[in-house]
């Protein structure tokens, strides 16, 4: 019998492509395309090479930012990692107060990033604003338009509140596919609930973390929205994380060259980072812990 | 080490899961819970345990009240029918772990670790994580941490059943050497009357949350008390035919008339209900005294090398369990022949009023 080649089924991937290529790879390109180039109008355009990669590399504001940008991301997931497995091991498991305290975690997470930031900068208000109001009250000079510190601690209390849930979420759910035998037998062992914690939820719940981790890295890498409303990067340039210096640069000075090369390098901050805690997370699962209860 | 319930019932929100149990195992005994699902077998392991507390009765061990007692302050272990491990501790660390928390020195954990996995046969695997092992070897680690610990109570719930049945009969002969060096009390739940017999020991017969008898497993089986015990107790159930007894014949259901054997004689005149096991039946005459039975196939089911025939006539269905691999077309009349001195009697509630002499009579 001699095979028949039908070479149809490439017609099946074909639409895949098209979307794939015009929601990813032109884009993309354009990108590209523009950060080797100095545009001037539609006809005067100059090939500049690598010149915009290296200026935007050595533009001390962008080194700024990005460290700035570290030390947000870092900050919120050292703080939103750990309250999030706390809050997803206290809330109830079953019964209508499950649903209750289901739903009240959850509603940070329906608000639409814009949202947040202008209820936080109510909320922040020193006439009107609760919180606002309330620090000045009790004595403490909070204000964010003039103080680094008050900004900051405000932009990541606010991210906390609004992402914190998340990380409860996806630890909630792991930590209801363990089967409850596990618990019985560790409470035959006499196991002790920090043994219970360290040696049957924590293990457990990894998977879910690595996405958790993964994902409220990433989201808060590109932080945009909410500190545009809340400070609009200040005071000074405090608050200023990297989505709003590419956004000034280029919807603000129209520097289209300069801002395509600052995009690539942005993105791939972010794919390498991503990658780095990807691989670190999956290693981490393979060793083997030293042992002990 | 003895361990005693007394009149227990278990009430969860207006269901009873235990009803009225009350069961004393000695210590060095290897105990059966035989049940179906939902019959309350875990429940009753739950409340010896002390997982659980009974809503009424007492709970003794050793003598002494624990009815209350949680199980931290008890000293029992378990193996459950998933295979339950510390998944980021090597084997070795796992079986460890029950030493570690009560404090045991390094050197007789090593000592006590390495001898338990020897004698499971996971010795070569103590340095993996549980998840790189086979289900069989994690069921073993699993329960080297249960027996590693010297419980007073050692619980198996289902331990078996996820596994192939190749393994299972390995185990059970391994489960059976193990204790026999044991002065604990083991109790093994399952659904299969194969694997208690297999088990040897006693058994305890469940059903809906009752004790229907318990005793020592030959005895359970060949001696039941009531149509429940002997139909949990055999695979296929017995079967069951109803009939009248006057003077010195038995009319059953279906019309027939026979006249009763020697051993039968004594029964008082009366509607009964006539118990034949399933392997009693046979295709030929076995002896005098055989009652012949005209019936047709429904079906026959082959299972390895043993056939699991259905037979009905207009009144009866019968399950006979045959020997060796037998094909039969649907439909096709078949002539049964039951030893009437095998069969077992009993009244209309249910209560054994006859047991096959050759069994000890009643």
């Amino acid at each position: 019998m001699t095979k028949v080649r039908n070479n149809h089924a490439w017609w099946l991937i074909l639409p895949m492509l098209l979307l794939v290529a015009f929601s990813a790879i032109i884009p993309l390109m354009t990108v590209v395309n523009y950060s080797v180039q100095d545009v001037f109008d539609a006809n005067t355009r100059f090939f500049t090479g690598t010149e915009w990669f290296r200026e935007m590399l050595n533009d001390p504001a962008l080194q700024a930012a990005v460290l700035r940008q570290f030390a947000f991301s870092l900050t919120v997931l050292a703080i939103e990692v750990p309250l999030g497995i706390g809050i997803a091991l206290l809330m109830p498991k079953k019964g209508w107060q499950a649903s209750a305290v289901l739903i009240l975690v959850t509603m940070p997470l329906l608000i639409p990033w814009n949202v947040v930031g202008s209820i936080w900068q109510i909320f922040t208000r020193g006439d009107i604003g609760l919180m606002g109001w309330s620090l000045r009250e009790l004595g403490y000079g909070y204000n964010i338009t003039a103080s680094p510190v008050d900004a900051w601690a405000t932009i990541i209390l606010m991210d906390v509140w609004h992402w914190t849930p998340l990380i409860a979420l996806l630890c909630y759910s792991g930590l209801r596919s363990i089967p409850d035998a596990y618990y019985q037998a560790a409470r035959i062992d006499r196991a002790s609930q920090w043994s219970v914690f360290r040696y049957i939820q924590l293990p457990k719940l990894t998977n879910v973390l690595v996405i958790g981790v993964l994902l409220r890295f990433m989201h808060s890498f590109m932080i945009y929205a909410e500190p545009f409303v809340l400070t609009g990067g200040g005071p000074g340039s405090s608050t200023t994380f990297l989505s709003q210096s590419l956004t000034t640069m280029a919807i603000g000075q129209q520097d289209l060259g300069p801002s395509a090369a600052f995009s690539l390098i942005y993105f791939l901050i972010i794919l390498l980072v991503s990658w780095v805690f990807y691989t670190a997370i999956m290693n981490m699962q393979k060793d083997k812990p030293d042992g002990g209860v | 080490m003895s361990l005693i319930l007394e009149n227990i019932d278990r009430l969860v929100g207006g269901e009873t899961y235990i009803n009225d149990v009350s069961l004393e195992l000695q210590p060095g005994s290897f105990n059966a819970l035989l049940g179906r699902t939902l019959s309350g077998k875990t429940s009753l392991m739950r409340l010896m345990a002390g997982l659980d507390a009974p809503t009424r009765g007492r709970v003794w061990m050793n003598g002494e009240d624990v009815t209350g007692r949680s199980v931290r302050k008890r000293n029992v272990s378990m193996v459950y029918q998933q295979f339950i491990n510390y998944p980021n501790l090597s084997v070795y660390d796992n079986i460890a772990s029950p030493l570690r928390l009560a404090r045991v020195k390094r050197r007789e954990i090593d000592r006590r670790v390495r001898e338990i996995a020897e004698m499971l046969h996971i010795a070569p695997f103590l340095d993996r994580l549980p998840l790189e092992l086979s289900g069989g070897q994690q069921q073993r680690t699993a329960m080297g941490r249960a027996l590693v610990k010297d419980a007073d109570i050692i619980l198996f719930d289902e331990p078996l059943v996820n596994l192939d049945y190749k393994l299972r009969e390995e185990f059970r002969d391994e489960l059976r050497a193990v204790f026999a060096e044991r002065n604990c009390i083991a109790v093994y739940a399952t659904t299969e009357p194969a694997e208690a017999l297999a088990l040897g020991g006693n058994s305890a017969v469940l059903h809906e949350g009752r004790l229907v008898q318990y005793g020592r497993t030959e005895e359970v089986y060949h001696r039941p008390r009531t149509i429940l015990s002997a139909e949990m107790f055999s695979e296929p159930p017995i079967n069951i035919i109803d009939g009248c007894v006057s003077g010195t014949e038995v009319t059953f259901d279906s019309g027939w008339h026979f006249p009763l054997d020697d051993d039968l004689r004594a029964l008082p005149a009366g509607e009964y209900r006539f118990g034949v096991r399933a392997s009693h039946i046979s295709l030929t005459p076995q002896a005098g005294d055989d009652i012949e039975m005209r019936m047709s196939v429904d079906l026959a089911e082959i299972s390895g090398s043993e056939t699991f025939l259905h037979v009905h006539n207009e009144r009866v269905h019968l399950t006979v369990h045959l020997a060796g691999v037998h094909e039969f077309c649907v439909d096709a009349p078949v002539t049964l022949y039951v030893p009437t001195h095998k069969v077992y009697v009993f009244d209309r509630e249910g209560a054994v009023v006859h047991i096959p002499s050759h069994l000890g009579g009643i």
